[in-house]
């Protein structure tokens, strides 16, 4: 069942304000992590949310932060269910967030997951969000969570996370 | 459908995942470089992750109402369906990579598989962690590429490994007669024609790496029947220790 419109929106306005834990500037809209806000039998509103990572530690905080927003808001009951009918992509992720990755001095995805995936090897020359330059250099493939690899700039010298594209 | 062979067969592919992160997860502060640290232990994290969302449903389709930390924190050994192979302890950095490549090496085709089946829970499952292990394999191949081609000693370490962990590769992508059945109604695909795939893959990479095939052939199998190593015993003691000490704890 469809939310009336004026839920519908308050409950996109209340997603809009959970940010992820682990990359406090982007909200789970921003990843792309919400597959759909709808209400059930039981009259209870149900939020979809795709996890990024199957080993991800902040799902289950994103789970009780969603729940905590809506309740704040009177946006009551609410449930919260896991939805893996689809791989979550870093394709899902909105243009504004990877704009605010890069000034958070994170090198959001560069490419879409058919060209960079998993199945294609990490490459130097990811572009640095200090200054710009592309000659940077792959320090490791594994970083400091499971959605990032660490590199480091030739050029300013400062070492940055880059959000892998899966 | 079988709901009870499915149920075995997905506790077989958690369990290992379980295990196998549990073993990863004893290199944590221990590994030889900060990089292999994080690596190995993100490796472990999408393994637990990934085992979670497998015993979960396990659980789900035995409909006795045990959740994945019942599966996890409450059977004992002989319950456990793990592969041998992801028991094994840890030895050398040398022995965890051959250990992680031929692991990584059989999720690969066994995930490809699973996102198959026409049991949507486990196809999505599949697609979703076919992707991490794919990425898991990278820094396993190319860990098992730099040791081999590296040092006289290194090699030789990389192939003492090998012939030590070979054996407990006979059990990969075997099937019981109940879980044929599965097969038979597109619940789960042909995995049991993957092994010759794996195999081939296994011998021409180790052709690659200089690395001679174990004469000792692979023959240790219990997986399926619950009947482990020594070494497992060990590892549900830590691992259950809190749930078994003060039972129904919560975080």
């Amino acid at each position: 069942m469809r939310l009336i419109p004026q839920v519908t929106d308050a409950c996109w306005q209340a997603l809009n304000q959970v940010h992820d834990p682990e990359v406090p500037v982007l909200t789970v809209l921003d990843l792309g992590m919400i597959r759909g806000v709808d209400i059930n039998a039981d009259n209870e509103i149900v939020v979809r949310l795709t996890p990024t990572y199957s080993g991800c530690p902040a799902t289950d905080m994103l789970k009780d932060e969603i729940t905590n927003t809506f309740t704040e808001r009177g946006l009551t009951p609410v449930k919260v269910v896991i939805d893996l009918s689809e791989a979550w992509t870093t394709d899902w992720m909105s243009e504004a967030g990877k704009q605010k990755l890069q000034e958070y001095g994170i090198a959001p995805p560069q490419g879409d997951s058919h060209s960079c995936g998993t199945h294609v090897a990490l490459t130097d020359g990811v572009t640095c969000p200090h200054c710009r330059s592309q000659k940077t250099q792959l320090i490791s493939e594994f970083g400091s969570t499971a959605c990032k690899a660490f590199y480091k700039c030739l050029d300013c010298l400062e070492p940055f996370d880059y959000f892998k594209c899966i | 459908m079988n709901n009870q062979a499915l149920t075995q067969f997905l506790l077989h592919v958690g369990d290992s995942q379980l295990i196998l992160s549990h073993r990863l997860s004893e290199w944590c502060g221990h590994a030889p470089e900060l990089e292999i640290d994080i690596a190995l232990s993100n490796i472990g994290l999408d393994l637990l992750g990934q085992s979670r969302t497998v015993l979960s449903l396990a659980g789900q389709i035995e409909g006795l109402g045990r959740d994945e930390d019942k599966m996890a924190f409450l059977r004992t050994e002989r319950e456990y369906r793990n592969l041998l192979l992801c028991e094994q302890p840890n030895g050398d950095f040398a022995q965890t990579i051959v250990r992680q490549w031929l692991m990584d090496q059989y999720h690969v085709l066994l995930l490809d598989a699973l996102s198959q089946s026409s049991h949507l829970d486990i196809a999505a499952f599949g697609v979703k962690s076919l992707k991490e292990a794919k990425y898991h394999l990278r820094f396993s191949q190319a860990w098992m590429e730099r040791l081999s081609l590296g040092t006289d000693e290194a090699h030789q370490k990389v192939q003492q490994a090998l012939n030590e962990l070979w054996r407990f590769t006979a059990e990969l992508f075997e099937l019981t007669t109940d879980e044929q059945a599965l097969v038979d109604s597109g619940v789960l695909p042909k995995l049991n024609f993957l092994k010759d795939e794996w195999s081939a893959q296994i011998e021409s990479e180790l052709a690659r790496f200089n690395l001679t095939l174990p004469e000792i052939g692979a023959y240790r199998r219990g997986a399926k029947q619950g009947v482990h190593t020594e070494h497992l015993g060990y590892i549900l003691a830590e691992l259950q220790y809190m749930q078994r000490a003060y039972p129904n704890m919560n975080w």
